[in-house]
């Protein structure tokens, strides 16, 4: 048994959209990204807002059927075919706790739900004993499974989405933004029980967020993504400490730090002007027009994502 | 020598819903000093936006300020009329919102909306109204000025609208603005500008700020002084390095030690414990009671005063007065 798990290969992610009468152009969401996840790993994914990162997520799930490229689980592509059977493997947890559950059903049936689908309870006895198990997996009452959605705070249906996405004993979860919207005080709530429970079941996450302390904290390899590419993948020190990419060396000293002597201590570099759009995006490597270092050939040619010892991939002419 | 621009005074903010009252603001009070930057801090729902909104009298229709005063240079703000008031916001007092695409006028240029401010604060009109918006946008670090006054607010990105919100805000240069979550809704590159705006523009024109969020990270990096908030209450207060070096009360800690810090990277992050509070259903003792791992019995009944910790720092916690009581007791 390898000890990947996950296998993404160059996948690209277009959506069409309608410029003028009867053309359309492709706009690059995800553009050629490739990526593994370890067993029982935490693959951290970070990026601004539109960079494709939930897209990323999404399109390994097949939420979205992929222009390009591959997706191998455990040995197996990953394909329109069999994706019913791969979702008991993979699953996701949604970024906003108030839209992803439906607020007509009990608790009780949200997470007994995958149960349904994929057969997995001979009866309703049974199926009740397993959604009560989950339930206290995930810090809620046996007495909560009779309630609908709408009587829980942020940080509790948060934990009712982990329990749906857990009731089929998948081995990766993608984890598209879990905690930003949740209180700061119950966002350790959430990201302690993400450890524990991979501590547990031994689940690998693909955790996407744009909160870089806390996905430092939970992931042990991290990767930065801008305007559809992965800019640079490291382990999760390493890339604190020595970022090599501009983007994300700007990206990193943008971050304020919950403590006033370090933080204002450290020098920021701030990015002049704004994501560009990813309809248009600059030829060659998609960061130079906000780049200290560009030159000539930045311009030309779109740097390919190379391993520069340890582990450590940067996509950049320069550095 | 103490320069105080504005002063709350044991304000008390109510909503009146079907549900009954919600006192979202019980008694706050704080002195702002001109060009002071003053973090207040709390989690959704802790009072922080109320206060804020208070202050410029912009409460939703079921919202009133039921006690306490607000003095702005000596004076008191709820005996102003209407008028007084219209003049007060945007000439002395400005806010900026969370959400920069919200809070302006889709169907309006950029340009006109902004004439609109200078116009009704100052002398200016016509060519010279003009020639003063172009100022602002560039005095807030957008170039083409010219070509972004003819502009819609869908056409610009959510950095450059917030910058448009500044360059109005500033429009009559107030001695104070409030930010209200003002980079909540943007990237951190972003988030990154917009700050160091705030605080080159307010080293500039030496008007005071009160940054109201919910980051940390924003008000270590941003504030003079730190006022924590919760269940409309303040809880602690004090200088940057007196809140997150030294803090007092159990809530502070708590919060503290639950965000990732350079510091805590491996370690596992201690949560706080229960849901927030339910504003409808006040604690009789202190607000934080409930989730608090210290509690004592005297928690539960009376609501704790401020102590003086020293010169820069006060926190409202029975703990403190435990710890002081004990410590007179050993000597």
């Amino acid at each position: 048994m390898s000890s990947t798990l996950l296998e993404v290969k160059n996948l690209k992610q277009y959506f069409p959209v309608k410029v003028g009468f009867g053309k359309t152009i492709p706009l690059k969401a995800v553009d050629d990204i490739s990526l593994t996840v370890g067993r029982g790993e935490t693959l951290g994914l970070v990026g601004e807002s539109g960079c494709g990162k939930t897209t990323a997520g999404r399109s390994i799930l097949r939420l979205y059927e992929p222009t390009a490229g591959e997706v191998i689980f455990d040995g197996e592509p990953v394909t329109a075919k069999n994706i019913t059977h791969m979702r008991k493997k993979m699953q996701m947890v949604f970024q906003d706790p108030y839209s992803s559950l439906d607020p007509r059903m009990t608790v009780e049936d949200i997470i007994g739900e995958p149960l349904d689908v994929h057969h997995l309870c001979a009866n309703r006895k049974e199926r009740r004993e397993k959604v009560l198990e989950l339930m206290s997996y995930v810090g809620l009452n046996a007495e909560h499974a009779r309630r609908y959605a709408h009587e829980f705070s942020g940080g509790q249906r948060q934990r009712i989405g982990i329990a749906r996405a857990l009731a089929v004993d998948p081995q990766f979860i993608v984890c598209d933004e879990p905690v930003s919207a949740l209180d700061v005080s119950i966002q350790a709530q959430v990201i302690n029980m993400f450890e524990e429970l991979q501590e547990k079941l031994g689940v690998a996450y693909l955790f996407i967020a744009h909160d870089l302390l806390v996905v430092h904290h939970i992931s042990k390899r991290i990767a930065v993504m801008y305007l559809g590419k992965i800019v640079e993948i490291a382990d999760a020190d390493e890339l604190n400490e020595h970022p090599q990419h501009p983007y994300t060396e700007s990206l990193l000293s943008a971050v304020p730090i919950p403590d006033p002597d370090v933080t204002r201590a450290r020098k920021r570099i701030i990015l002049e002007g704004d994501v560009p759009s990813p309809l248009h995006r600059p030829s060659g490597c998609p960061f130079r027009t906000r780049c200290r270092y560009a030159t000539e050939q930045c311009a030309q040619e779109c740097p390919p994502l190379t391993d520069r010892g340890g582990g450590h991939e940067v996509a950049c002419w320069v550095k | 020598m103490s320069d105080i621009l504005l002063s709350v005074q044991d304000l008390h903010t109510s909503f009146f819903t079907d549900a009954g009252e919600v006192q979202a603001v019980n008694g706050v009070s704080f002195d702002l000093d001109r060009g002071e930057i003053l973090g207040i801090v709390g989690e959704s729902g802790s009072g922080k936006s109320v206060t804020a909104y208070s202050i410029m009298q912009i409460l939703a229709d079921t919202g009133r300020v039921v006690g306490g005063r607000i003095l702005y240079k000596g004076q008191d703000l709820s005996t102003w009329s209407e008028k007084q008031m219209q003049s007060f916001r945007g000439k002395n007092c400005s806010i900026i919102f969370q959400d920069p695409m919200t809070s302006l006028n889709p169907v309006f240029t950029i340009g006109n909306q902004m004439r609109e401010a200078v116009v009704l604060h100052t002398e200016r009109r016509g060519a010279e109204a003009d020639a003063r918006v172009k100022e602002l946008i560039e005095l807030v670090g957008i170039n083409e000025a010219e070509k972004r006054m003819k502009q819609y607010p869908f056409e610009l990105s959510g950095g450059m609208r917030q910058r448009i919100m500044i360059a109005m805000a500033l429009a009559c240069e107030p001695d104070i603005l409030i930010a209200d979550e003002p980079t909540t809704a943007l990237d951190v590159t972003i988030q990154a500008q917009i700050l160091e705006l705030i605080q080159s523009l307010q080293k500039k024109m030496g008007m005071a700020v009160i940054l109201v969020t919910h980051d940390l990270g924003v008000i270590a990096d941003m504030c003079d002084n730190i006022v924590v908030m919760y269940g409309g209450r303040i809880c602690e207060r004090g200088t940057a390095r007196e809140i997150f070096y030294n803090p007092k009360h159990e809530y502070t800690k708590g919060l503290l030690r639950s965000i990732p810090n350079v510091n805590n990277m491996k370690k596992k992050l201690v949560p706080i414990s229960g849901t927030p509070i339910n504003m409808l259903n006040l604690p009789k003792g202190c607000a934080f009671c409930p989730r608090c791992g210290s509690a004592m019995k005297i928690c539960l009944t009376q609501v704790p005063q401020e102590l003086v910790i020293n010169d820069e720092h006060k926190a409202a916690c029975w703990i403190n007065v435990r710890d002081a009581y004990e410590e007179v007791q050993a000597k």
